[in-house]
């Protein structure tokens, strides 16, 4: 019979060294404490806009024209005329923006056409929202002599949030199953048909989410519509497209810095910056909102 | 016996990725109504030969083939060939069930509708017909507008062969089609196949050699890309003719 044999082993200590613990809690607090600034920051600024803005909100400042030099009354036309602006550009960059995205995903193949659009949208998605401004200027409001106008304006966000819309869609046509893709075309369909009656509708949630997003990131621009379309003061809603319009944005930036009534328009400024970011947060809500049910709903 | 002419006819037929050559100067003939099984490990060129019938391997851009494939005694790989006439004649099922995310009713009727059939009643009577010849009709046919991937495994690959079904094709192939099944499916999914050839030409590629013995009439054995042997299931699995196709049906290698 063979003997046990006795292995010694060092005795098993239930709690941590003091040392360990002391340095890990530390990195645990500070990345905890970095990683929540974020957050942090987000509420500071929501809740000094609440708290300077909440109380002037209300049915008449949304639904009112300003009056008196702009220091009382409503943002009726203001609002309106972000709304008209971010839809307008929609309107004009999903087609664009969403064909795109089809041929890059579907069509193009490696080579120098693929290299230079893909180039061509990283540059533009890196251009600074001011040069956009100065080219719809030069292009839109001067060349085309559309003027400082609804139009003008639309077309520079659009260009603007062009790659956005790109690269969204791109990435919606790109989660597509091939497995689909492969399907359609072995039921003897088309490329066309192929995208159009099984890739596009399968992307389509995708895609309007980053039209969704996108409208966000479109409604808050200033610079690029300082030149193009945004006045200090119009009577009124715009009643055409080639007529300037008041936005949000630029509302806060003039009531803010070029006005004759800088101080008496506090309020005003603060109910307006808490109308665009409620509008911008809203839109935001339901693009996340919609994805997410997106994703609960995928089955593949 | 008067020899039939086949429906395929593979001669000399090479494919190439790249510089790679997947399937090497094959030489087939598939007959008609009968369900013939490609065997063999894996890498060995079998899916690649099977998708180059329909001509799915265009989707891959670096490919490229030698030789012919007669279907009904036409070149398919010339330049003119209607690849999607030829796909709607030749269908093909896939090895993952892969129905589209609609529902039932709009899984079955794609390819009758972009063949441009409009009218409801003729498109009821055909989708009525390819779920019954896919032994699904009876389990679904109250729930024609539920979604397609609602339907368990074995149900979403019947409706999967409903959808190449109601093109009414000449041919049908199969890309390892129970391989993501259970067993009982499975034996549906064979039971089927076996009925169907009966108004069908079927090719099937399977990595199970019980499956391939159990339906086919006819067996080729591939391996790297080469045909090493084509011949009666019953022969090719009893009394082999290649040392190669022994050790491989004896389970000594694959």
């Amino acid at each position: 019979m063979t003997g046990h044999h006795e292995v010694t082993r060092e005795p098993f200590e239930m709690v941590r060294k003091k040392k360990i613990n002391l340095k890990e809690s530390f990195f645990l607090s500070l990345i905890r404490m970095l990683g929540s600034a974020g957050a942090i920051i987000l509420f500071i600024i929501l809740s000094f806009v609440l708290y300077n803005g909440v109380h002037i909100l209300s049915w008449d400042f949304i639904s009112k024209p300003p009056i008196e030099a702009m220091t009382k009354g409503g943002i009726f036309p203001v609002i309106v005329g972000t709304v008209l602006l971010t839809f307008i550009c929609m309107i004009v960059v999903i087609p664009i923006g969403v064909t795109t995205a089809i041929f890059l995903s579907e069509y193009s193949k490696p080579g120098l056409l693929l290299k230079t659009v893909m180039m061509s949208m990283y540059t533009l998605a890196g251009v600074p929202s001011v040069v956009f401004g100065l080219f719809g200027l030069a292009v839109f409001v001067v060349a085309f002599n559309f003027g400082m106008s609804l139009f003008a304006g639309s077309l520079t966000l659009a260009i603007m949030v062009l790659p956005y819309i790109i690269s969204t869609s791109e990435e919606a046509l790109k989660a597509v199953p091939y497995s689909f893709k492969e399907a359609s075309l072995a039921c003897g369909a088309t490329k066309w048909q192929t995208i159009r009656k099984v890739i596009l509708p399968t992307a389509m949630p995708g895609i309007l989410t980053g039209a969704i997003l996108g409208t966000a990131k479109v409604s808050g621009e200033t610079a690029p519509i300082m030149f193009t379309a945004a006045a200090f003061f119009t009577p009124g809603v715009p009643k055409s497209l080639f007529e300037p319009i008041m936005a949000l944005p630029y509302h806060i930036y003039v009531l803010a810095t070029a006005g004759t009534h800088i101080e008496e328009t506090r309020p005003v400024q603060y109910g307006t910056a808490l109308t665009l970011i409620v509008l911008v947060l809203g839109m935001n809500l339901l693009g996340i909102i919609l994805r997410s049910r997106q994703r609960k709903k995928r089955a593949w | 016996m008067v020899e039939k002419t086949p429906v395929f006819a593979i001669q000399d037929f090479s494919i190439y990725y790249g510089d790679f050559m997947a399937v090497k100067t094959v030489n087939l003939n598939i007959e008609s109504n009968k369900i013939t099984a490609i065997i063999g490990p894996s890498g060995c060129g079998k899916s690649t030969l099977l998708r180059s019938l329909n001509r799915m391997n265009d989707l891959i851009l670096s490919s490229r083939v030698e030789g012919q494939v007669l279907f009904r005694g036409v070149d398919i790989y010339q330049k003119d060939t209607d690849v999607i006439e030829l796909r709607k004649r030749v269908g093909m099922v896939f090895q993952k069930p892969n129905p589209f995310p609609s529902s039932v009713y709009e899984n079955v009727s794609y390819g009758p509708k972009i063949r441009g059939i409009k009218k409801k009643t003729q498109l009821d009577e055909i989708i009525e017909h390819a779920l019954t010849r896919a032994d699904l009709w009876k389990e679904v046919k109250d729930k024609l507008h539920e979604s397609g991937m609602s339907l368990s495994g074995g149900q979403m690959q019947r409706l999967c062969i409903a959808r190449s079904l109601a093109q009414e094709p000449e041919v049908l192939l199969f890309d390892e089609p129970t391989s993501a099944l259970d067993p009982i499916s499975t034996a549906n999914i064979e039971h089927l196949l076996q009925e169907l050839q009966k108004t069908v030409t079927i090719i099937i590629v399977t990595h199970n050699m019980q499956q391939a013995a159990r339906i086919s009439a006819y067996t080729a054995f591939m391996y790297l890309g080469e045909l090493i042997e084509f011949g009666d299931t019953d022969t090719i699995f009893v009394n082999p003719y290649n040392k190669l196709t022994e050790e491989y049906i004896t389970g000594r290698f694959g």
